[in-house]
């Protein structure tokens, strides 16, 4: 006689069996899903409070156009004028690099590349998306720096390596996804190759292009590794000679918070706060664009 | 050998069977108004046949869509009970009702009243997965988990924590679907490996290897080819003895070999799912009562 | 309406552009050809640019640790004493750095990561997961400098005060949990400020891994009774496991390879300690901290040398993962 016969029928649709218990362990890793996805997001928002916490009171006019003291802090504070405008160089310089390269790749391995050629560029992009930023750098260091001394243009350059395979990988998938049936439409028209890429496929995908690239610029503008041995420039006044090192947002914010004075830790707390608000901001533009653009092509 | 399984299956004896037998119909007719039994192309003659399943003005709408409407239907006992009609009126939808599969879509809502052995299925304490063990569901994609044969179908007895004997559960769940010769020797083997029909059974030895009470079949043959939907078929004949079933079916011939009672759902005139007519199965293929019904049999035959 | 608009794009270029004898014709299907080979050509350039760009990366970082590479060999990997000043230098100790923080903070990150996938793809409603979602990833976009900053002075003394001293003097016997440093830098610092960083990834690949499960399959365990978690278990863990593995994988090189905020809360002390409270170093927090200021040829070269091994670990990991989630995928 088996103990474990259906449940009498009469029973009510309550739990029957060892389901009661069952019911409750699954509860349980419920709850922890929950709280781990809890956990995340607070420790989202911890960050950003104590970080504009420190940091909103430092943000004015002067802070954003003044440039740091050289020499000792003593009670002046200074500003992060020089390191903006360093920043939006190398970014600029690197975007220039990294967005046609990402996108022709793109172009390549999506409508060209047989399987056999696709396939070590497929792996190269794969392996460049996981290198370690600190290596972009140091390979620039021995490729430029070492021979030419720091300039805007290193920095660009190893700020490339880390946008490239992000602006490549988005502008895959959104070419893929242009539907089929409108390049078949465009190849019935007899319509050459090239027309039908520059003038159906990549407006199609434009929409996630552009979005790869915002978040690509919100990625260099925050990385350290790869500007820190290329572009060290800290606490120098304007200088945008793209030959020469230009100071920057990270390798600024580096500097302050190593060191000891307690004026220049929160000048580096301001300048953290500026760049977290451009970064999350461009994260966010860059998510609404992109919903907009789907919804305007109907995917 | 199918003998050893419905003997230790139909275990309730006489006395337990009779209270059974009573205390719903008890309940009900203290919760059923005189309409639903006035419906007029629904007249399941109550021949002392428990009923499983009783919808009363059962309506689905998915947001502000209304799926199906003014269903009235009260499913058999031990019975198969067949779901035919065209496609998009709603039997799948019905069907998924049963045992709450629906839940999981978020803009479903449920009017009316759907009782389940007199019980409120969607009443305030049911338990999904405590209807769902008892009322279990074949789907019309046969869904083997890719594990081993063996696993796939003591999977779920392992969860309920039956695990007594469980060799002989799985070999008495398989000999049910009538897969054990042909898997016996390959109980290991990855469930994936099997063909559509087979994979079918296994779906099904995979549901009956925890005694539920009641099958949905969603379309079981829909995807196999003719020889191993008659080997389902056979199946499901032998199945009725000891489950009630309930079956969606776009082949009206399958029906008839099949089931019991045929229920014929179309569109009505708002483009909604409702149920046509209901009754035994050869008075709807024979004499239907309704032109519809009447219609959409003969169309179907010449 | 989106699909007029497409087929208005399509039908624009053929109508242009105005063809009135044969010879343009011919000139425009001579400039199509030149033109559609000059895209090919362009975009050829582009993918090669790079794979030879990874090429130069391994050729340069081998050849900048050339000197180190002649003076050491391979036992640079075996040597433990890393010491500028006096012309000695190895890469064991910082190699156990790294791989302490790495696989501490990654065993942590994998339990949240794969907790908030399931959350995402399986247990949250549609628009709780829309909310959730990005505000995770985001924690992925916070600049590695500003969560070192917020490592330095808020979370190495929170971990100093209260988990490190605590620690210590309840489970002190534990050699694990020894004497905490000063202020707080130590490697259990920049686990978790390593876990903040590998999470996410690990949340959103895991998450993309888990709505590859076909609903056939989740609905095939839901019938038989089974509860969320035997769903999880039965029909999803079951299927994506090789898949989770690969995104913990790719949790761990980013764990490696991470240099700055590590940097800035590890103490930077070059050393082999059981004690997960005291300061140590990896191989991209001493990169980032010395590489600026070499006492000599060989100093450089040596941290090149240190570069080569991570970079040798990390294409170790990304093909690893690759490998894993391709050749273990599900059977279906």
């Amino acid at each position: 006689m088996n103990v474990h016969a259906s449940p009498d029928p009469a029973h009510a649709l309550t739990p029957s069996g060892n389901l009661r218990r069952r019911m409750v362990t699954s509860r349980a890793v419920v709850a922890v899903t929950v709280l781990a996805a809890a956990l995340a997001v607070s420790v989202l928002f911890i960050i950003v409070y104590f970080v504009a916490q420190r940091g909103a009171s430092q943000i004015s006019v002067a802070f954003f156009i003044r440039q740091l003291p050289l020499v000792s802090y003593g009670k002046v504070t200074g500003g992060i004028g020089p390191a903006i405008a360093g920043s939006v160089e190398i970014v600029l310089l690197s975007t220039l690099i990294a967005l046609p390269a990402g996108v022709l790749t793109a172009i390549y391995l999506t409508e060209f590349a047989g399987a056999r050629v696709a396939a070590p560029i497929q792996t190269a992009l794969e392996l460049l998306a996981g290198l370690p930023t600190i290596i972009a750098g140091i390979f620039v260091a021995g490729l430029l720096v070492a021979h030419y001394g720091q300039s805007a243009y290193a920095a660009g350059l190893a700020l490339s390596i880390v946008q490239v395979p992000l602006i490549a990988r988005t502008s895959i998938e959104s070419i893929r996804r242009v539907p089929a049936s409108l390049r078949e439409a465009a190849d019935a028209l007899g319509i050459a190759r090239w027309r039908t890429i520059t003038g159906v496929v990549l407006p199609t995908a434009a929409g996630g292009i552009v979005t790869a690239t915002i978040l690509a610029i919100a990625r260099a503008a925050g990385e350290t590794a790869p500007v820190l041995f290329t572009s060290s420039a800290f606490g120098t006044p304007y200088q945008l000679n793209p030959n020469q090192q230009v100071p920057n947002l990270p390798v600024e914010i580096y500097n302050l918070a190593n060191s000891l004075n307690p004026t220049a830790v929160s000048d580096a707390w301001g300048a953290a706060f500026l760049l977290i608000c451009l970064i999350l901001l461009a994260n966010i533009g860059a998510r609404l664009w992109l919903r907009r653009s789907e919804r305007k092509r109907g995917l | 050998m199918t003998s050893s399984w419905t003997s230790s299956g139909s275990s309730p004896n006489a006395a337990e069977g009779q209270r059974a037998t009573i205390r719903p119909r008890l309940r009900l007719s203290t919760g059923v108004g005189a309409d639903a039994l006035t419906e007029p192309t629904c007249s399941p003659t109550p021949t002392g046949a428990q009923v499983v399943f009783r919808a009363e003005q059962l309506a689905v709408s998915y947001g502000a869509k209304r799926a199906v409407e003014d269903i009235n239907i009260d499913i058999h006992r031990n019975e198969a009970t067949a779901f035919i009609g065209p496609s998009g009126c709603g039997k799948t939808t019905v069907l998924r009702c049963l045992n709450r599969m629906n839940d999981s879509i978020p803009t479903f809502a449920l009017d009316g009243k759907l009782l389940y052995h007199g019980h409120d299925l969607y009443g305030p304490h049911v338990n999904r997965v405590e209807v769902r063990r008892r009322i279990g569901m074949v789907f019309q994609k046969p869904n083997p988990f890719p594990k081993s044969i063996f696993d796939n179908v003591a999977w779920a007895p392992r969860n309920l924590g039956m695990k007594d004997d469980l060799g002989g559960r799985v070999e008495r769940a398989l000999r049910a679907a009538a897969l054990w010769d042909e898997v016996k020797d390959r109980l290991r083997a990855s469930a994936l490996g099997l063909s559509g029909g087979q994979q079918q059974r296994l779906c099904i030895a995979r549901a009956v290897a925890i005694e539920p009470d009641v099958l949905l079949l969603d379309e079981p043959a829909s995807a196999l080819d003719p020889i191993a939907t008659a080997s389902i078929e056979d199946l499901i004949h032998r199945l009725k003895d000891r489950y009630t079933i309930v079956i969606v079916t776009h082949n009206m011939q399958q029906a008839m070999r099949v089931a019991d009672r045929t229920a014929f759902f179309s569109l009505d005139e708002h483009r909604v799912g409702t149920l046509i007519e209901y009754d035994r199965t050869e008075t709807i293929f024979s004499r239907p009562a309704d032109p519809r019904t009447r219609d959409y049999i003969t169309g179907r035959f010449g | 309406m989106p699909v007029r608009l497409l087929s208005a794009r399509v039908s624009s270029l053929a109508s242009f552009p105005q063809l009135s004898n044969r010879r343009q014709l011919e000139r425009l299907n001579r400039l199509d050809a030149r033109a559609g080979s000059a895209l090919r050509w362009l975009a050829l350039f582009g993918g090669a640019a790079v794979f030879l760009a990874l090429m130069a990366i391994v050729y340069q970082v081998i050849s900048g640790a050339s000197l180190a590479l002649s003076r050491y060999g391979i036992s640079f990997v075996g040597r433990r004493q890393w010491s500028p000043a006096v012309g000695r230098f190895g890469a064991l100790a910082l190699l156990y750095g790294t791989l302490v923080t790495s696989v501490c903070s990654v065993a942590v990150a994998t339990v949240l990561g794969v907790a908030i996938g399931l959350f995402l793809s399986l247990m949250a409603p549609r628009r709780v997961a829309a909310v959730v979602g990005p505000l995770v990833e985001m924690l992925a976009a916070i600049p590695s400098v500003v969560l070192g900053l917020v490592g330095i002075y808020l979370i190495a003394p929170f971990v100093l005060n209260n988990i490190e001293a605590p620690l210590h003097s309840v489970l002190g016997f534990i050699p694990l949990f020894g004497p905490p440093g000063t202020v707080g830098n130590s490697d259990f610092t920049a686990s978790l400020v390593l876990v903040i960083m590998v999470v996410p990834i690990i949340a959103a690949l895991s998450r993309d891994v888990f709505l590859t499960v076909p609903s056939e399959l989740r609905e095939g365990a839901e019938a038989l009774g089974a509860t969320r978690l035997e769903v999880i278990r039965g029909a999803v863990l079951s299927t994506t496991h090789s898949g989770v593995i690969a995104a913990c994988m790719l949790g761990f090189g980013r764990a490696i390879g991470e240099a700055i905020a590590v940097t800035q809360v590890i103490g930077n002390i070059t050393q082999i300690s059981h004690n997960l409270f005291a300061p140590g170093d990896t191989l991209g927090s001493l990169i980032a901290n010395q590489f600026l200021t070499p006492v000599s040829a060989l100093h450089t070269a040596s941290m090149f040398y240190l570069a080569l091994v991570l970079l040798v670990l990390e294409l170790a990991t990304m093909l690893l993962a690759r490998y894993v989630s391709r050749h273990f995928g599900s059977r279906r």
